[in-house]
Order: structure tokens, then C-alpha cells, then sequence
């Protein structure tokens, strides 16, 4: 069954899709810039779907402009809530932004995957610790070398 | 498979979401309060921007726990970005054309953001709007001559006046024994520049924050070194 193209099919299939949009530029990419253009692409799309919540067809924007019979109006509620959620979305992204910036200062990447690497090499090496690694991944080349007392403490292991 | 995976992850959802949406009643909203205070905001508040009414009065607190947010935002940015670092050895100056056109908007786009805090109660518009236009324009000079400073003490001077006299509007008004951040006094003339009450006052201490939060956001953002 495909229901007929209606404004409001239109209208709803936009703001849901920008908000889909966001969300595989979230899962989807590894670049960390990109997935804060993804949030902000997806909190527009929110944002969309806050406003048509409020929308009348027979109405006019909520502001008087004549004393005596006031026309219908749109719903301000919605409205007011937008209002202030673009307004701590710019926060947000900017405190994003400056994380990143300092993340690219110290690891000159903004590869997620590079990112948590070497993070955690650099956790690993402040605690002066292994590396965390598997506890299922092979000790080395097959067939394997009997495990000595330091390798298993090594790896988190008792002796 | 990763990324065949995150498609009908967002599509499926996509999907759900729509199917619900399109049996929602469009154009029709089936929220009452908008109507209710659609009938009480003019005589209630004195405001003809019901939105700025709504923003102001009937939902007070929650545009102070807004204002809250950004600064904690504007705040803890400026922590991550603090240490003082100047850009005005990498980068080069702006071009002729650049700098004199930044110095020619700067009072064209303080006055028009004024303008629109001063009207966000008659005319669309309000303190937000106005706030962010403020900031930019103390941003374009920085951005025309990137070894010029924002003087960050003046900046955080207006940001905690404006907070403060925020709080301090709601609570005299609880100290005439109304409600938090209720309008008071004149609200006579419908439609003119000094009416509904203070709420006109309200968003000139909210539109002074935001400018002066996103003002200073903005530099330290500008200000951080690209040593790449």
C-alpha cells in the first residue's frame, strides 16, 4: 500500500528523513568532524518535526496584529521550545568542536579508530602497563610457545 | 557489512518513524495548552509576539535552565581551550577589502541586532536571535584581523550582569508575592515599544548573554593555535 503524496506525507518524510540522514552519518562514518555535522543535520531534522507538531492549517503565525477578533494561530509551544534547542545545539557543537580541536592537537587524527589507538597506547604507557589486549587472541606464532609465569602476569593474568 | 548494517540501522528507523508520524493528525495539533494561552497571553503578558510570551512567561524557568546550558557550555569550552594561545604569527591578515568591510558592518549589525532584541516582544525576533547577530558582529573584526583580542573580562562582566538581573527580574517579581519570573509593570498600550511589562527587559538580559557567551565562544575557538 503507498499512501498518496500529501503535503503532510511530504512535510513529515523531510524532517525524518534529515533525522535518518544524521543518524548513518553517525554510525556510518569514522571521520569525528563528520559525525558532528551528522548530529547537527539530525537535530535539524528534530527540530522540523518539533515545529510541524504545532502547525494548524488555518492558522497564521502566533502575533497579534489586530485588536478585537484574533485569527487562529499556529501553536506557540513548539515554537518557544525550538527556539531555545537551536540555541543549546550551537553550545553543543561548539564544545564538540573544541574537544576535536584539542584531540587533533594531541594526535594530529581525527580518525575514530586511529583516535581510540592511540589513546590507548598512550593510556597504556602513562600507567606504564602492557597494552590491553585480548585475552583470547594467540600468543604468537603456532605452534604456540609454553606460556611462561611473566607472560600470563602480563596479561592480566595470576601466575 | 558495517556499513550495510548502519543503512538499515537508519533506514529501519527512518521507517518506523514515519509510519508512526503519518498517523499522527497533521494540521490539527491535539495539544490544548497552545490554545489556552493563545486566549490568556494578551491580557496575561501585553506581549504580541505570543511566542516571546511563551519563551518569557509561561515557560520562564525553562529559558533560564536554557541559559544555564550554554553557559555551562561556553564555559567548559573555554576550559578545554584555555591555555592562552595567539594566532597573530599564523595567520595572515585579512585583505583590504576584509578588514574596511568588517569595520562597516560592525554598527550596522549591532543596530539590527538591537533592533531585534528591542522588538522581540511586538515583531518576530527576541533575545536569541538578536544575541547571536551581537555576536557576530563582535566576531567579524577577529575574523578580518586575526591578531585583534576580544577583551574576555569585559565579556564575562556583561554575561554575568545579564545572568544575573535575569534571576533577579523573577525574583522581585516573587517578592510582590506573583510567580517567578512573572510580567510586571506597565503593560497598557498594546503593540508599542514600552509594553509588556519585563519581559522587553528579560530579553535584553538574554539577548546580552547569548551575545556575550557566543562572542567569547567564538574567539577562544579562533584564538586556538593550528599547530599542524
Amino acid at each position: 500500500m503507498i499512501p498518496d503524496l500529501t503535503l503532510e506525507l511530504i512535510l513529515y518524510s523531510t524532517a525524518l528523513g534529515l533525522v535518518s540522514i544524521g543518524l548513518a552519518g553517525l554510525v556510518l562514518s569514522r571521520h569525528s568532524f563528520r559525525r558532528v555535522l551528522a548530529l547537527v543535520i539530525a537535530e535539524a531534522g528534530a527540530n522540523l518535526m518539533l515545529v510541524l507538531a504545532g502547525y494548524r492549517w488555518d492558522a497564521v503565525a502566533p502575533i497579534v496584529t489586530t485588536l478585537g477578533k484574533q485569527p487562529q494561530m499556529v501553536d506557540p509551544v513548539p515554537q518557544a521550545m525550538v527556539l531555545t534547542a537551536i540555541v543549546i545545539g550551537v553550545g553543543i557543537q561548539a564544545l564538540a568542536v573544541s574537544i576535536l580541536i584539542r584531540i587533533h592537537q594531541r594526535y594530529h587524527t581525527l580518525d575514530r579508530n586511529e583516535m581510540a589507538e592511540l589513546m590507548d597506547a598512550e593510556i597504556a604507557a602513562t600507567a606504564g602497563t602492557a597494552r590491553d589486549v585480548s585475552q583470547e587472541s594467540p600468543l604468537g606464532e603456532r605452534p604456540i610457545p609454553p606460556i611462561t609465569g611473566s607472560a600470563v602476569q602480563a596479561r592480566g593474568g595470576r601466575s | 557489512m558495517r556499513n550495510l548494517t548502519g543503512l538499515l540501522f537508519a533506514g529501519g528507523l527512518g521507517f518506523m518513524l514515519l509510519s508512526i508520524a503519518i498517523n499522527l493528525d497533521f494540521g490539527t495539533p491535539t495539544m490544548l495548552i497552545g490554545g489556552a494561552i493563545q486566549s490568556k497571553a494578551l491580557q496575561e503578558t501585553g506581549a504580541t509576539n505570543i511566542v516571546t510570551s511563551v519563551v518569557l512567561g509561561y515557560r520562564g524557568i525553562d529559558t533560564l535552565g536554557e541559559l544555564s546550558i550554554l553557559f555551562a557550555a561556553a564555559a567548559s569550552a573555554g576550559l578545554i581551550l584555555g591555555r592562552r594561545h595567539t594566532t597573530a604569527g599564523t595567520q595572515t591578515a585579512g585583505g583590504f577589502v576584509l578588514r574596511h568591510g568588517g569595520s562597516m558592518l560592525f554598527p550596522l549589525l549591532m543596530t539590527i541586532g538591537f533592533y531585534i532584541i528591542f522588538h522581540g516582544h511586538l515583531s518576530p525576533g527576541g533575545g536569541f536571535q538578536g544575541g547571536v547577530i551581537l555576536a557576530a558582529a563582535f566576531f567579524l573584526p577577529l575574523l578580518a584581523r586575526p591578531g585583534a583580542q576580544l577583551h574576555h573580562g569585559t565579556l564575562s562582566l556583561i554575561e554575568g550582569f545579564a545572568g544575573a538581573s535575569f534571576v533577579l527580574i523573577g525574583l522581585i517579581a516573587l517578592q510582590q508575592g506573583k510567580a517567578f519570573l512573572q510580567p510586571m509593570l506597565i503593560q497598557d498600550t498594546l503593540g508599542v515599544l514600552l509594553s509588556a511589562g519585563t519581559l522587553p527587559l528579560l530579553y535584553l538580559a538574554v539577548g546580552l548573554k547569548v551575545g556575550a557567551e557566543l562572542a567569547s565562544l567564538l574567539s577562544h575557538l579562533a584564538q586556538t593555535e593550528s599547530d599542524v
